[in-house]
């Protein structure tokens, strides 16, 4: 239980991170909150020979609103996300997501951006950032959530690529968004999960998107494309519901079978759009 | 070998350092603070929690020397000047600690806690608590013992 030896270089800006990742090739790993890289390293799973500090570079910590929506560094802690105004005006589903992300103590320590980077397919952040479309942005280039992530602890980032911020759209009136899971206790990793947005028009649905996840090997997306342009109504919700739990193959693991893993998959869809519905059509008080 | 400098309860030290050692070993091996325990070692069970920076955090997550610069609070920091800090009386008054092993890093997280948000709810203190293993108490005690210091049982 105690890492192999490495190299430990801190990095005091984004350009050393890069430059000591390309001196590396594929032996360099990034520590951001450490919060899933560092239990690797004490069980040997990961062994790089090269570790590279990000959380001496500054800059990267800052929350801003950009577009309407919000700008998160990298390295902003989640427990400081989950207690920013900004992301509880302007971002609820976020706000709602924060809460699931492990305990309040490994809030305090993982970043944003880290948890974005590791890709858990059974991660909340992943989730909700594709069901929100939002982005993420890296040296190099930005890259919407549905292409980032890939598949279980994959991504789209080359390797000499590192994540500096992701975006968040903001809520839109007529907007409602829920999101749900279901673990064993609090702060395991979840069997199921799904994310919903729904905008709500003159009564009917206007726009929505249901991302799911830990069922699948990334956030994925599904059509929604019956709710549209009618109220939400129970055929819906059911039909939606027995839809997601049919489009997923999840492995079984040691808290559940597939079929039950699918059952919690098209109760969690269910809820979601229906909690997300009636946020939507909350009048406002 | 990597120079560290750290503040732990009040004290500084300097000691050099392998990069790979734990925090939670350079607490406990280097400078003798065997009141931080390791349980599981890999963030699950929450007995190493200590305060970096004012933030409770796992010790058996981070590298010592990435705590250079940093100032730490373990539980032998609690205590001040021979009496028990408000959470250990409590901890005691209501029998919420039985062998001991989660205390110490349970008391952290609960000081954090109490310092950010001073009358967390039963259920909020519950939440907190979803990150430690007690395997004696049944975790009431250790409720009703925060939410008494919180003012909210």
């Amino acid at each position: 239980m105690k890492p192999v030896p490495f190299t430990y270089v801190r990095a005091e800006s984004v350009e050393q991170a890069v430059d000591a990742l390309r001196a590396h090739g594929g032996e360099a790993k990034l520590l951001a909150g450490g919060q899933s890289l560092v239990p690797a390293l004490n069980m040997r799973l990961a062994r790089p020979s090269v570790l590279v500090d990000l959380n001496r570079v500054p800059g990267l910590d800052r929350i801003d609103e950009e577009n309407g929506g919000i700008r998160i560094g990298a390295l902003v802690r989640q427990s400081a996300a989950e207690r920013a105004q900004l992301v509880h005006e302007r971002c609820p589903l976020l706000a709602k997501s924060l809460p699931l992300v492990g305990h309040f103590v490994t809030r305090n320590r993982g970043t944003i951006g880290g948890s974005i980077a590791h890709a858990d397919a059974a991660a909340e952040l992943p989730l909700a950032l594709v069901a929100l479309a939002g982005s993420v942005i890296t040296t190099l280039r930005t890259i919407p959530a549905a292409d980032f992530f890939v598949g279980h602890f994959t991504t789209a980032l080359a390797d000499d690529e590192l994540v500096v911020a992701s975006t968040w759209p903001r809520a839109r009136s007529g907007e409602g968004s829920a999101f749900g899971e279901f673990a064993p206790r609090h702060g395991d990793f979840a069997l199921a999960s799904a994310a919903c947005v729904l905008r709500v028009e003159n009564g009917a649905v206007a726009e929505a998107r249901l991302a799911v996840g830990s069922v699948t090997d990334r956030p994925e997306l599904l059509d929604v494309e019956p709710l549209l342009g009618r109220p939400l109504d129970d055929d819906g919700v059911r039909s939606l519901g027995t839809a997601a739990a049919a489009a997923v193959d999840p492995p079984p693991n040691l808290h559940g079978s597939p079929r039950y893993r699918r059952a919690l998959l098209g109760t969690l869809v269910e809820r979601a759009l229906r909690t997300a519905w009636a946020r939507a059509t909350e009048t406002p008080s | 070998m990597t120079a560290l400098e750290v503040t732990v309860n009040g004290r500084t030290h300097r000691e050099d350092v392998e990069p790979r050692l734990l925090l939670s070993d350079f607490l406990r091996h280097t400078l003798g603070l065997t009141g931080t325990h390791v349980g599981c070692e890999h963030g699950v069970c929450g007995a190493c929690t200590i305060r970096l920076d004012g933030a409770a955090v796992r010790s058996c997550l981070l590298l010592a020397v990435q705590a250079d610069g940093c100032t730490i609070e373990t539980v032998e920091g609690l205590a001040a000047n021979g009496e028990l800090h408000p959470l250990q009386a409590a901890f005691r008054e209501h029998h919420a600690l039985q062998c001991g092993f989660c205390t110490s890093g349970i008391l952290m997280a609960a000081a954090n806690l109490l310092e950010q948000d001073g009358t967390p709810t039963r259920d909020e203190i519950v939440d907190m608590l979803s990150g430690h293993l007690c395997r004696c108490t049944g975790y009431e005690p250790i409720v009703d013992a925060i939410a008494q210091v919180a003012g909210t049982s």
